[in-house]
Formats: C-alpha cells, sequence, structure tokens
C-alpha cells in the first residue's frame, strides 16, 4: 500500500519532466514533420505536446493508482468534483474508448463482446470498454481496477447497462446519478432532486475512500471545474477568428482534458496555455488550415476512426470544421458551477448537458454556435451507436437549412467502429456536399 | 451549330456514358456501354468513339471518375443538376435513380445544387433493386413495362430490401402470383422507396428523373403515382450526368 502510494506520487510529480523528454526523444511524425508543398493544414499547435503529456501522464498514473488511492470508474457526463474532493483517481471508460478507437482497436475489442452477445447496435464505445475489460487489450498499459463505478444518465441510459455489467464483471458498487430529461428549462423538483443525490453520492463514495468530504477541497475543485470550462470556452470562442486558428478536428482531441482531467489545476494549465497560444495565431494571421474558405459546423461525435482523412479532404478544399455542439457541450454546461453553492449549481450544470436537453434547445444551440462562427454549413455526423445524440438529426438538419439557410450535410458513420463506415459513400456524399458550395 | 467543345464521361457502377457537346452544351456524340472493369480502356474506346478534337477537354463523373483523365472531376449530384437543367431550363426537384444509388436532387435557378439526399448504405430503392430482381424472373429490360402494363392485380411486395425483396419474390411466384402482377408491385415497392426519399414535393414544384431507370415508362407511372405528381423524365435520360460533367469542363 505505501509502496504503490509512493509510486503513483512519484508518477504524479515526476511524471511531466520524464514526460516531456520522452515526447523530445521520441516524436511520432505528425501534421508539421509531414508538412509539403500541398500540405493543406497550417502549422500544428505547438500545445498539441504538451496535451500528450498531461494525456500520458495520466494514463500512467492510473497504471498506479489502483492499491495506492480510491479509483472510480466515472462516465464523461458524471459529476465528478465530489469525487475529487475525495482524493480519487477518476478514469474515463468513453475517453479510453476514443483512444483505443484512434488506434483501430475497436472491431477486434467489439468483436470479443459480440460473441458473449452484445450486439453490434450498442455504443461503439461500451463495445470497446467491455471489450477491454474481457480481452484485457488497451493501448494505455493498463487501467486501475475501480473501487467505485459512477453513472450519470445525463449523456445516455446506456451507460446504465453498461456500468452494470462493469459492476457485476470487477464486484464493485455501482453510484447511478438519475438525470430527468430537460424540456425547455430544468425544473425546481429536477434540480433539487439531482442535488440530493450529489449529497447520498459524497457519502457512499466517502465511504469507499474512508474519509469524509472536506468541504474546502470540495469547494476548489468546484471552482477549478468552473474556471476550466470557461477556459475551455475561451478556446473555442478563438475558433471564431477568421482565419480560424485552428480545426474542430484539432478540438476533438484537445477537449480531452476538459472530460477527463476536468476540475484539477493540470486541466485548467494547459488551457490557459491553449488559449494564449490560439489568440497568438489569431494575431499573426495563422490559420488552422492553409487557405479558409467555407466554414462548417460539426454536429456530434467526430468519427475517430476517420479524423485525419476526413480533415485532409474538408482542408484540402478549403473547408473548415470551426465549431461543434459535441466541444461546445463541453463549455456550456459547466460555467454553471458555482463555488457559492456547489451542490445546487452542480444539479444545474449536469442536468443542462447537450444530450439531456431538448431538440428546440439543440436546434437553436447550433444556430447560435453558426451564427457566431461564421459557418454557412453542417456536417450532421449521423452515428450508428449513439441513438441519443442523432435522434432528430433530420428535423434539426432541415430547420437549420430553411430557417439558418445553413447548408447541411448527413453523414452515415460510427463514432468508434470502423465497420460502419463506408468510404466510397461517405466520400461522395461529401464531396456533392462541397460542390454545392462552389 | 458550332463544332465539338468538350466531352462528358459518366463512369457509373452499371454503365459507362460519355458525350462529346458544342459551346453550347447541345450534345453531338455519344457512347454508352455496359460498365467494364478495364475503365482506362473503356474510356479510350469512347474517345474514338466520339470522334471528338485532340485536345477537347474532358469533365468527368461517377464512380469511376477519379481513373478518367479529365480536366475536371465532380459527383454525379452536380453533374445531374448540370445536366437536367440544361435539357429542361427549370429548376425542380430531379430524382436519379441510378445502379448503386438513388438521389434526390433539388435543383435551383441555373442548375445549381440547393440541397441532397440519397439512399443509404443498401441498394433498396436503385436500379440493381429490379435488375436483379428482374433477372431472378427471366424478365428482359426492354419487356419490363409491357409486362407491368398487362398487370390487373398489382401484388405487394412488402420488401425493400434487395436480398429480402428476392427471396419474397420466389415466395410469390410460388403461391401462383401472375408474373405481371408480381413486377407492377414491385414498381410501387420501388417508387414508394423513392419517394420517400423525395418527401414532400412543394406546391407547384416540377419532379424530374433522370438515369436509366427513367426509360422505364412503368417506373415513371409509378413514381408519379406515389408522389401524386407527374414526373418528367429528362430527355436521354442516361446522358444527363455525362452531359453535366461536359458542361462543367466548358466552364
Amino acid at each position: 500500500m505505501i509502496l504503490r502510494k509512493l509510486q503513483y506520487k512519484a508518477i504524479s510529480c515526476l511524471g511531466p519532466g520524464l514526460l516531456s523528454v520522452a515526447s523530445r526523444i521520441g516524436k511520432r511524425p505528425g501534421r508539421g514533420s509531414a508538412q509539403g508543398a500541398a500540405h493543406p493544414f497550417g502549422p500544428p499547435l505547438e500545445s498539441g505536446r504538451k496535451l500528450r503529456e498531461i494525456m500520458s501522464l495520466h494514463y500512467l498514473s492510473g497504471r498506479y493508482a489502483d492499491g495506492a488511492v480510491p479509483v472510480a470508474w466515472v462516465t464523461s457526463g458524471f459529476p465528478v468534483e465530489p469525487l475529487r474532493a475525495l482524493g480519487f483517481h477518476a478514469v474515463y471508460p468513453e475517453n479510453h474508448a476514443a483512444v483505443c478507437s484512434v488506434k483501430r482497436l475497436v472491431p477486434e475489442l467489439s468483436a470479443a463482446v459480440e460473441r458473449l452477445g452484445y450486439s453490434r447496435e450498442l455504443c461503439g464505445y461500451a463495445r470497446a470498454d467491455l471489450g477491454c475489460a474481457v480481452t484485457g487489450t488497451t493501448p494505455v498499459g493498463r487501467l486501475p481496477r475501480p473501487d467505485l463505478l459512477c453513472c450519470c444518465t445525463n449523456i445516455c441510459q446506456t451507460v446504465l447497462y453498461w456500468f452494470r455489467a462493469l459492476a457485476d464483471r470487477f464486484r464493485v458498487p455501482l453510484a447511478v446519478v438519475d438525470a430527468p430529461f430537460v424540456y425547455g428549462e430544468a425544473k425546481a423538483g429536477h434540480l433539487e432532486y439531482f442535488a440530493d443525490q450529489l449529497r447520498g453520492l459524497a457519502e457512499t463514495a466517502g465511504g469507499i475512500a474512508g474519509r469524509a468530504t472536506d468541504r474546502g477541497a470540495l469547494l476548489e475543485t468546484v471552482r477549478l471545474s468552473r474556471e476550466g470550462s470557461l477556459l475551455w470556452a475561451e478556446c473555442l470562442a478563438a475558433g471564431r477568428a477568421v482565419p480560424s486558428p485552428w480545426t474542430g478536428f484539432d478540438a476533438f482531441f484537445h477537449m480531452a482534458p476538459i472530460v477527463a482531467l476536468r476540475g484539477t489545476k493540470e486541466c485548467n494549465g494547459y488551457y490557459r496555455m491553449l488559449r494564449d497560444e490560439l489568440n497568438d495565431r489569431i494575431s499573426r494571421g495563422v490559420g488552422g488550415i492553409g487557405n479558409e474558405r467555407f466554414r462548417l459546423l460539426w454536429d456530434n461525435l467526430p468519427v475517430w476512426h476517420r479524423l485525419r482523412p476526413l480533415s485532409a479532404v474538408l482542408a484540402e478544399n478549403g473547408f473548415n470544421i470551426v465549431c461543434s455542439t459535441y466541444a461546445a457541450a463541453w463549455a456550456e454546461a459547466g460555467a454553471a458551477i458555482d463555488p457559492a453553492d456547489p451542490e445546487g449549481s452542480m444539479a444545474r450544470a449536469y442536468l443542462n448537458v447537450l444530450l439531456n436537453r431538448d431538440l428546440p434547445y439543440r436546434l437553436s444551440f447550433m444556430k447560435r454556435l453558426c451564427a457566431e462562427s461564421g459557418s454557412t454549413g453542417a456536417i450532421l455526423h449521423s452515428d450508428r451507436s449513439c441513438k441519443p445524440y442523432s435522434i432528430g438529426q433530420v428535423d434539426l438538419q432541415r430547420r437549420l437549412v430553411s430557417e439558418a439557410g445553413v447548408r447541411t450535410l448527413l453523414l452515415e458513420a460510427d463514432h468508434a467502429d470502423p465497420r460502419s463506415w463506408s468510404e466510397e459513400q461517405a466520400g461522395h456524399r461529401l464531396a456533392a456536399f462541397m460542390e454545392s458550395f462552389e | 451549330m458550332s463544332g465539338p467543345a468538350s466531352i462528358g464521361v459518366d463512369a457509373g457502377s452499371t454503365t459507362f456514358k460519355a458525350v462529346l457537346v458544342d459551346r453550347e452544351g447541345r450534345i453531338l456524340a455519344s457512347f454508352l456501354e455496359p460498365a467494364d472493369p478495364r475503365l482506362e480502356e473503356q474510356a479510350a474506346r469512347a474517345l474514338d468513339a466520339l470522334q471528338a478534337p485532340p485536345g477537347t477537354p474532358v469533365g468527368a463523373t461517377g464512380y469511376g471518375r477519379r481513373r478518367i483523365h479529365a480536366a475536371r472531376t465532380l459527383t454525379e449530384i452536380t453533374c445531374h443538376a448540370r445536366g437536367a437543367f440544361s435539357r429542361t431550363g427549370e429548376p425542380g426537384i430531379l430524382v436519379d435513380v441510378g445502379g448503386q444509388d438513388t438521389k434526390v436532387v433539388r435543383v435551383g435557378p441555373g442548375g445549381a445544387v440547393l440541397d441532397f439526399s440519397m439512399n443509404d448504405k443498401c441498394a433498396a430503392g436503385t436500379g440493381r433493386f429490379l435488375e436483379v430482381i428482374l433477372a431472378r424472373l427471366r424478365i428482359p429490360k426492354e419487356e419490363i413495362a409491357r409486362y407491368a402494363a398487362r398487370s390487373t392485380r398489382p401484388v405487394p411486395v412488402t420488401s425493400t430490401c434487395t436480398v429480402f425483396a428476392e427471396s419474397e419474390v420466389v415466395s410469390l411466384v410460388a403461391r401462383g402470383e401472375a408474373v405481371e402482377d408480381i413486377v407492377k408491385g414491385l414498381h410501387a415497392a420501388l417508387a414508394s422507396r423513392v419517394a420517400s426519399l423525395v418527401g414532400q414535393v412543394p406546391p407547384g414544384s416540377r419532379v424530374f428523373m433522370s438515369g436509366g431507370v427513367a426509360l422505364n415508362p412503368a417506373m415513371v407511372e409509378a413514381l408519379s403515382k406515389e408522389l401524386s405528381v407527374p414526373v418528367s423524365v429528362v430527355p436521354d435520360p442516361q446522358l444527363v450526368g455525362a452531359l453535366g460533367a461536359a458542361l462543367s469542363a466548358l466552364s
């Protein structure tokens, strides 16, 4: 136990220096080094190196977390602040599954659980995560064994069954925070119900951590969480500049800290650096792509396994994704968190996440993002295995066209599973969509 | 009439089309063959047949467009819209039922694409649907419309999935249904699938059809009935994509 604690502490403290050296030595050829005359992107973001460092450190320290500190596996929309205040190391299976998808491991992981009877229609993240649990395969070395599983139904109902399966496998308690769906505005009773569950969570998690919540630590975590969301919002707002200093595809990668390290100093330090770099690029007129002619909104999760080719084909034709509902969702709700009323404000913030809100809100959100960013088109990723995000997109598409004059494309794919991708047909639709702007 | 000005090639999934046009976009010569996997050889054959002067600019479209040596390559969506507009001179809704996919394009003034939708990742609602099933019934292409016209009591075919519809048709035949009635039912099933892509037709909008399937009057009739709007066939419907490609090469 003491050894584990020392290892965990050492990695957490010494890791940044070590990783920084390692990343300089073993620098993989990325966008920067691959640049040629016909390269469609702008210069790569310097912050990218720091991003790799802090995310690598997050997973590296995780290898030594179990036995050293309490470990919780949590859903992306879970109110993580009470856990951080209790000293939990938080693991995000969704973020880990996205890493698996980028590394193209999902077909193999999914096949392992499909053989156990799980449907291919189930969320690609859930299949990847359960596949990791079944096969022990992970691109991050090792995930720490959870002491507690935490899921909040504010992003989908799938997480409930997914985490139940994990609870069954790991034989650990599952803490569920139930989020009533928000039609219009969150009702007072729903906010109260959610806040009550947060108090219960603090008790359950405190029992596992073996201590009571330190109010000061909670207030500090809540403050950091709010600050992190606002900093991420500033980074996204930088994307409105013309040309946009980065692309929406960059933002999909750079959102990892606000998802997996929300409520930590590392997260906020990172976004200060990123914001400053983006603002510097704006002042120098440096764009995310070389020749930005048209600006687009992206709706739904990214197609993780096709990010590079998709971003290249858009950039080659002068199209830049300058905003996305997915990246912006992490900036919107978190800003509501307020240290003056931790439970009440967390209830408001976590009930109001994008996927827990109705279609009229989503439509107005998309219209606002388009207007703010000067986007004249939108790609709506119809995500085969993320039903809550994809339902209603045909209506959203129609209304974006008729009410906001935004050109739209519904692109069928899957955020994690490349088997749902049809290169020829998707490429064809994308080409026709781009031609319609000329 | 002015001389040859550009060539348009539409290397589709089932047929290969090419046209030679003059500066006004009038078709001077055309070429049409079933798609050949040796695409480069087929393209060379087409250029020979069109007898275009050397150096005539080429525009290409269709699934094989990237393998054609062309000054301009564009998707069939843009090309069908341009080609159809040049022949009809009217904005409207263009339905192109192709071999591999079905496209519905809202064509604006000047032939601009305002919006489009396509069938999803299967052959339901495409030309292949009829082709596969009619081959099963051993009905040659040129006989299809005559068969449909003879139907007195169309049999509903509920499956729009090509594979399931094929087995459904086999069971209908086994049940003793008349082939004519099955053929008519198939047209209605395909028309219904295409109509769902078209959606609501705004009052006063014209609906046009292009692509090889538009040569089948039974299909045009079935779609008109399904949409409750008369559907007009663009002249030389199979050549519309190639014509659009040629016009793009002109500009």
